[in-house]
């Protein structure tokens, strides 16, 4: 066992880990298809989703790390804030951090996490942080192209067989509460606003209905019913299935600390 | 749209893919994959065949649209092609700017 680190508490620090986790978590459940997928193309597919969330959540957590020193506090890098965090000190929405659940809900989740992160980084291509505006330039083409084929996906399944039908409209119904999350406001988030750092996250919530909603069209699929909880997973706190995913993420550098290859 | 209907069991239909590597030069065959439409044909292409930047553009053709020779025929097809050498541009010099022939 190595000690686990804390990140700092400044608002921009958490903003970018806010983000980072986000990408973060949601490359390793996508990875988790890997030799499970349906077919082999697909597998490829989310394979290289995942690596591609993953560059994105390496650059994000580099840029806090630099920022966090620069506030005052230890200077970390991308490899000790992903893997020598406690639960408590990551940051993402929970709905990333949900098991993969079936094909249906896996594509569901990349959709509407998608749907949220192409207008994120087309904002965050205008960021007053030069670092976090060229991330971004990469990664809106990156983050295009999972919103797409996530959306093929959605549209054939959701108006396919009886059982797709069903088994799409079920995965809307079990991801739709934890939609909240991702426009929430709070202090964090306006600061980041403010300093121009990136946009408050409730200001994405009007791209990303028009979005969803065209796919959910031609899909044939029905909204779900908005539900008032907010998740809190942004502000540390998780559902039972986050310890579970960080136990494996983080098993080797726990054991091995400082293990490269 | 029927996913596990088109063609039959639970086979989706087979396409070839063609990939060009660099502006300006053919589309190369490449391999081919399964996939349940066109379109999702060319977002697994991309997946499968253009992932280390191999390509600047896709062809995907349904498998069942290419007509092929028969093996059994390769005598009667190519063989009388054999003693025919003066149809290769072998007796001539070839200017040493000349890089694609």
């Amino acid at each position: 066992m190595t000690a686990s680190i804390q990140p700092s508490t400044a608002a921009g620090v958490q903003y970018l880990l806010r983000l980072g986790d986000a990408c973060l978590v949601l490359s390793h459940r996508i990875s988790e298809w890997i030799g499970h997928a349906p077919i082999l193309e697909e597998e490829l597919a989310l394979g290289n989703i995942a690596l591609d969330l993953l560059g994105q959540s390496r650059a994000l957590l580099t840029r806090a790390g630099q920022l966090g020193a620069g506030a005052g506090g230890n200077a970390f890098d991308e490899d000790q804030l992903a893997y020598l965090r406690e639960e408590r000190h990551y940051l993402n929405p929970v709905m990333m951090e949900l098991p993969r659940g079936d094909f249906a809900f896996t594509q569901v989740r990349n959709l509407v996490a998608a749907c949220w992160l192409l207008p994120m980084w087309t904002r965050l291509q205008a960021s007053t942080d030069a670092e976090v505006a060229a991330i971004a330039a990469k990664a809106v083409k990156e983050v295009r192209y999972h919103q797409q084929h996530a959306a093929e996906w959605v549209v054939r399944l959701g108006d396919g067989t009886e059982e797709s039908t069903r088994r799409m409209q079920d995965a809307l119904r079990q991801i739709w509460p934890y939609v909240n999350e991702l426009f929430a406001a709070d202090a964090i988030d306006a600061a980041a606003e403010a300093s121009g750092l990136g946009p408050a996250w409730s200001s994405l919530k009007p791209d990303w209905d028009a979005a969803i909603d065209e796919v959910l069209a031609e899909a044939r699929l029905t909204r779900p019913q908005h539900t008032p909880h907010v998740y809190e997973g942004v502000r540390g706190v998780h559902s039972e299935h986050m310890g579970h995913l960080l136990t494996t993420m983080q098993s080797l550098q726990r054991s091995y600390p400082g293990g490269v290859w | 749209m029927s996913i596990n209907q088109t063609t039959g069991a639970n086979e989706w239909p087979l396409w070839e893919v063609f990939v060009r590597n660099k502006a300006g030069l053919d589309h190369k065959h490449c391999g081919s994959l399964h996939a349940p439409d066109a379109k999702m044909a060319l977002q697994m292409a991309r997946d499968v065949y253009t992932r280390r930047q191999e390509g600047v553009s896709l062809w995907v053709v349904p498998s069942s649209a290419i007509v092929a020779s028969d093996p059994g025929e390769k005598s009667t097809m190519f063989d009388p092609m054999e003693d025919k050498v003066y149809r290769h541009p072998t007796f001539y010099d070839l200017p040493a700017s000349l890089d694609h022939m």
